[in-house]
């Protein structure tokens, strides 16, 4: 059972965004890059998978420039046992993302893609969806548990009003969420053993992007924070400013 | 030229209140424009007759696809008809950010060969273009975003753009409702607890953190939750989900949902910057804690200083009480 699973490289979640000089990126000097969470939970279940049916590999695919390749060798350090460096720069538009990827992915016998739900950075949620789209295969997207079947996955996602059980055909496209995955850390061994597995770098093929970030700003700042006042007693003024003041009541 | 189409949601055979808000949204747009505004509801055989109040909040055309494989949401049944309609000459697609949305816009966008802009908190036409302001890094910082695309796809933010009311008769047209058999089967569905709303859709959020000290004490949220009724929901920190304690739907924050409700109540919550990435755009911000210092303190608009276990309880009741006095 081989599986492919796309990564991105994100700044972790703790970063203070600044913008940059040219006010359409975010100033990059000092911020810690770590793999999105969300593919990490899709490596977790492509481990899983893979030690359930006891043979194939577990590939991963990124867009991005070499500086991913620290988030791939994290990726092998996990268990993956190669990865693919699609050098190329990486725009709003998932869909210039999604055929850049089909592209490399096409050519590679893996039944299973798995990407995260969303990339912790942009959030724009669609990749998953979008490959699967260009490659022709079905998808499940925000999956928090799956099982290979034969000749089908069997997902589990949570929906609005419930959980739904769907059986997809391979090959299929999944997207991950948190759930059943919580990743592993990679071991000393591992992290040694990973210097050693293939990491491939080329050039990833140009899609000319369709949405263009013209301007990047920091949010409005809030009015400063007011205590109303300390414990129970702070409740009937709370509540006077919430109906006549904010009006939310 | 300048068209604009709604793609709105229906559940149960009836257009779901955000319905309006995508109407409005994409209004905004067609006025911009100088074109007209169409909605687009697909569902079960009966739903012509449910869609007539969308008229009223701005939709020149009412376009309905009904057919027995579209009552239930099927992400490639309906990607298929939406993306016929869509792919029709209209200038600009707008759908919901729910979690619906966006599992099908992607869909759409694919199959129309065009990008999308999710998420999104701000429309500008005034510019010569459609220009749209979305969140990024969980609202750390926002992206005012141009396409160089047709049609131009994107999703908004539910709790944005405020329903309008527009005097106007839109007609109902049907559409053609024909897709392929979808490859994905459901084979189960769970029923959650009744009453539950997508915290990412509640128009006001109370949401719990490590202060709420157990998962045993989630009723004293609830009470106040159903205090104040309709339209509340539930949210919770990043590190009570961690925990285990309540489900990763409700997280709240970078890795969770980005919210942006006209009230938030922040109980027991210290106020990481993730988490205040996710919910700083709300309209009203409460913060009950016990620690003065917590940076939560920041961003409430009102702050009270305390043991949640004694305020909240006296809060709920205060609520029913001005609930119950009408």
């Amino acid at each position: 059972m081989n599986i492919v699973v796309c990564l991105k490289r994100v700044p972790d979640t703790e970063t203070r965004v600044r913008i940059d000089a040219e006010g359409t990126g975010i100033e990059t000097d000092g911020v810690k890059y770590v793999m999105s969470p969300y593919d990490e939970f899709a490596l977790e279940g492509a481990l899983r998978a893979r030690e359930a049916a006891g043979t194939g590999e577990v590939a991963l695919v990124t867009l991005g420039d070499a500086a991913s390749g620290e988030t791939l060798r994290q990726g092998l350090a996990m268990g993956a046992d190669r990865a693919v460096l699609l050098d190329g720069t990486v725009t709003p538009d998932g869909l210039a993302t999604a055929k850049a990827i089909a592209a490399e992915i096409e050519g590679v016998d893996a039944p299973l893609v798995l990407l995260g739900v969303k990339a912790a950075d942009d959030d724009q949620q669609q990749v998953g969806p979008m490959l699967a789209v260009v490659l022709g295969r079905p998808c499940a997207t925000g999956v928090v548990e799956f099982a290979v079947e034969g000749a089908v996955v069997r997902c589990e996602r949570e929906t609005e009003g419930g959980t739904e059980v769907l059986e997809l055909p391979l090959p299929a496209v999944l997207t991950i969420t948190k759930g059943a995955y919580e990743p592993r850390y990679a071991s000393l061994k591992g992290i040694m053993a990973a210097k050693k597995k293939p990491l491939e770098q080329k050039s990833a093929i140009a899609v000319e992007p369709g949405l263009v970030v013209e301007r990047l700003e920091l949010p409005p700042d809030r009015p400063p924070g007011r205590v109303v006042g300390e414990g129970p007693e702070a409740v009937p003024e709370l509540v006077r400013l919430l109906r006549e003041e904010a009006k939310v009541l | 030229m300048g068209d604009v189409l709604a793609v709105v949601e229906q559940r149960g055979g009836q257009p779901r209140g955000v319905a309006n808000e995508v109407v409005a949204a994409a209004r905004l747009v067609a006025e911009g424009l100088g074109g007209a505004t169409h909605a687009l509801a697909l569902g079960g055989d009966g739903l012509a007759g449910a869609v007539g109040s969308l008229a009223s909040y701005g939709a020149d055309r009412i376009l309905v696809g009904e057919g027995a494989g579209l009552a239930r949401f099927q992400p490639d049944a309906h990607a298929e008809v939406v993306s016929r309609v869509a792919g029709a000459g209209y200038d600009a697609v707008v759908f919901c950010a729910t979690a619906q949305g966006k599992d099908l816009a992607p869909r759409v966008a694919a199959r129309l060969g065009v990008p999308l802009a999710t998420d999104v908190t701000g429309i500008d036409v005034t510019s010569g273009g459609l220009q749209v302001i979305r969140p990024v890094y969980a609202g750390k910082a926002f992206a005012r975003v141009g396409f160089r695309a047709s049609p131009a796809l994107f999703s908004i933010r539910p709790n944005v753009f405020p329903p309008r009311q527009v005097p106007g008769a839109g007609e109902v047209q049907s559409v053609d409702a024909s897709h392929a058999e979808p490859a994905a089967r459901l084979i189960e569905f769970r029923e959650a607890g009744s009453g539950t709303l997508d915290v990412a859709e509640a128009t006001i959020v109370v949401s719990g953190g490590r202060g709420m000290k157990d998962p045993e004490n989630w009723h004293l949220l609830e009470d106040l939750r159903d205090a104040i009724g309709d339209g509340a929901g539930m949210g919770a920190s990043r590190a009570v989900v961690d925990a285990g304690w309540r489900p990763h739907a409700e997280q709240v924050g970078q890795t969770g949902k980005t919210v942006a409700p006209k009230l938030y109540v922040a109980v027991g919550i210290s106020g990481a910057i993730q988490h205040l990435a996710g919910m700083r755009t709300a309209g009203t911000i409460v913060a009950i804690n016990k620690d003065a210092d917590a940076p939560i303190f920041q961003v409430a608009d009102y702050g009270v200083v305390g043991d949640l276990f004694e305020v909240l309880p006296r809060l709920t009741g205060a609520i029913r009480e001005l609930k119950a006095g009408g």
